[in-house]
């Protein structure tokens, strides 16, 4: 329970700096750089690092291609849906959720289950 | 195109605005790290490349766009969208950029000093970053 309020606690934190840092920059499409900056990743190695191991960061780390895999298509279809449809991006944001879980499982059972 | 720091956009930003994007990226760290102890190291890590911040990003300028474009009488729809679009297509280069941070991290977390793997993980990311956007800008 104290470990998950110390991930939530700087997990929050890592992503409001990154957010923040995001929000000032310009242009947009340079801004939108930092909405893919490894925020939970870093807050969840950190923390991985020095309460597990190194190997079990290592494992993490090599499933994390994956997301980012998916991160991409996620990121891909978000732009392409609200630059040719009129959907609220609150909508398209959630509505994409079950593409990246998809994407990133898929790439995972692919590559290192089988 | 001159990248530029605007300070005047954090006014625009409410202080709700902020305290949901800290639970929301403070809930999915928690969240992958709960995964990880359930089901192991390799399930949990997908959760690291989560898309934490883009959802509340894109909401947000879509709608500072929308109301920028209100505040002159004019109907900031079709403007807020493109904004949240151009914003999507920026983090879909960035995560180019995560793909090589975890592809560093991976290869050399066990072997060098892990801080060192961290911070040179993430400088890769912001480098490789900001060069597939340069490229991107040329083309």
């Amino acid at each position: 329970m104290i470990q998950s309020l110390i991930r939530f606690i700087i997990g929050g934190a890592i992503v409001s700096v990154f957010a923040i840092i995001g929000d000032v920059l310009k242009p947009k499409s340079f801004a939108g750089l930092f909405g893919a900056a490894p925020s939970v990743a870093l807050a969840t190695l950190t923390l991985t690092i020095t309460s597990e191991s190194l190997s079990y960061a290592r494992m993490e780390a090599r499933s994390m291609m994956a997301g980012a895999i998916a991160f991409f298509i996620y990121a891909s279809l978000l732009s392409c849906i609200m630059m040719r449809y009129k959907f609220r991006s609150i909508v398209v944001t959630l509505c994409l959720i079950p593409v990246w879980l998809g994407v990133a499982g898929g790439v995972y059972y692919l590559v290192w289950t089988r | 195109m001159r990248i530029k720091a605007d300070l005047s956009a954090l006014a625009q930003t409410k202080w709700h605005d902020y305290a949901v994007r800290f639970l929301f990226g403070g809930f999915i760290t928690a969240l992958a790290g709960i995964i990880a102890k359930k089901f192991g190291p390799g399930i949990g890590g997908l959760f690291l490349a989560f898309p934490a911040i883009l959802p509340a990003s894109a909401t947000l300028i879509e709608k500072h766009e929308r109301e920028k474009k209100e505040s002159l009488g004019l109907n900031g729809t079709a403007r807020g969208r493109s904004a949240a679009s151009v914003d999507a297509a920026g983090s879909s280069m960035g995560s180019i950029g995560l793909f090589v941070f975890a592809l560093v991290v991976w290869q050399f977390v066990q072997r060098d000093p892990a801080w060192i793997v961290l911070a040179g993980a993430t400088l890769l990311w912001l480098a490789v970053s900001v060069a597939v956007w340069q490229i991107r800008k040329a083309l």
